[in-house]
């Protein structure tokens, strides 16, 4: 077994250790974990298998098969970061409707009744 | 008689608003006052209150767009016929008001932008932002296909259906330009209308042309991604 697997395996084991124990505790939320579990499973498994991941790197042309590890991770943060940037402006959309709602309550509490239906 | 709401949105206005609120006042009894106090620091909030007309505190600085579309929901909710959006600074003279709300009434427009550029009044844009208007308005009047002078004034008025529109989404970034043309891809009437505007009183314009440049192109970026988006008119 070469360095590179052994230090590849161990990290992946220890990340989806880290995203198990997260979730957990309530620190991270099912739904982003999907993403994160799935790729550190694959890793893994491609780490382990080194006639897999030999196999798949010579399917898309890659001469040393670890740097298929590299780009499998590269392609999955790139993922990770478009979704975190939906995320974002779903709740910055949200977060302007809650703060419009409280300004446009608080102004008919002063008087008239400025919300009579709610918009979802 | 059409109810009439004016949607003054306002960020640290409290050198000019008073006035501005007076001069509504007398030109336009008939209508309702609104304004928007977007998170400002100075006592813009309690001088509206003072003049008697309702404000809207927003709990902290959302921007033009989303404070602009807080009063349009506000005339959504309240049945306003019509709505006209003016500015605090008092650059929107308020002898105007009355041209902008005529097509409406009338029925001839669901939208009127008051155009500083057809023929009334002297406004002498700097070199700068007349480039920028010029680019806008060959922009917007390529995509809506009519003739439209001045796509960044504020100074306008929307029908029951366009407030509806608006009250629903309300572009956030550069609401001005962007809003003709998803008014256009959801098939309202666009009108423009002559106004006179003044220049500004307080505070100077912070356009640099290496600003300007920059400014022109994100605008333009945000408008051709709203010619991607999907515009629902509803009902």
């Amino acid at each position: 077994m070469q360095a590179i697997q052994l230090f590849s395996i161990t990290g992946s084991i220890i990340i989806y250790l880290s995203i198990i124990e997260l979730i957990r505790r309530g620190m991270l939320k099912e739904r982003y974990s999907l993403l994160w579990l799935f790729t550190t499973a694959l890793i893994l498994l491609l780490s382990l298998w080194r006639g897999l991941l030999d196999k798949a790197a010579g399917l898309v042309g890659i001469a040393y098969a670890p740097s298929l590890l590299f780009l499998v991770i590269f392609i999955f943060l790139l993922l990770i970061v478009l979704h975190f940037s939906v995320v974002l402006s779903d709740l910055s959309e949200k977060n302007k409707t809650l703060a419009q709602d409280v300004a446009l309550l608080k102004a008919s509490l002063e008087g008239g009744n400025a919300i009579k239906k709610d918009r979802n | 008689m059409d109810k009439v709401l004016i949607i003054m949105p306002a960020f640290n206005e409290a050198a000019n608003i008073g006035k501005v609120i007076s001069a509504i006042k007398s030109a336009v009894p008939y209508a309702d006052i609104l304004v928007v106090n977007d998170g400002s620091k100075d006592s813009t909030g309690r001088i509206a209150r003072e003049q008697g007309v309702k404000v809207v505190d927003l709990p902290y600085n959302l921007g033009i767009g989303a404070a602009m579309q807080s009063g349009y929901r506000y005339a959504d909710a309240m049945g306003y016929d019509i709505a006209v959006q003016v500015d605090s600074d008092g650059q929107h003279p308020a002898d105007q008001i009355g041209d902008l709300l005529r097509p409406i009434a009338g029925q001839r427009a669901d939208v009127v932008i008051g155009s500083r550029f057809l023929g009334k009044g002297e406004y002498v844009p700097s070199l700068a932002r007349n480039i920028g208007i010029k680019v806008f308005s060959w922009a917007v009047s390529v995509i809506t296909q009519q003739r439209v002078t001045d796509p960044t004034s504020g100074f306008r008025s929307a029908n029951r259906e366009v407030i509806r529109f608006y009250s629903r989404s309300y572009p956030e970034d550069y609401p001005e330009v962007e809003a003709i043309v998803l008014l256009h891809k959801a098939g309202f009437n666009i009108e423009e209308v002559p106004v006179r505007m003044e220049a500004r009183t307080g505070g100077k314009s912070s356009i640099t042309p290496v600003r300007a440049v920059y400014y022109m192109i994100k605008v333009l970026l945000a408008v051709f991604i709203d010619l991607l988006k999907v515009v629902e008119r509803g009902k």
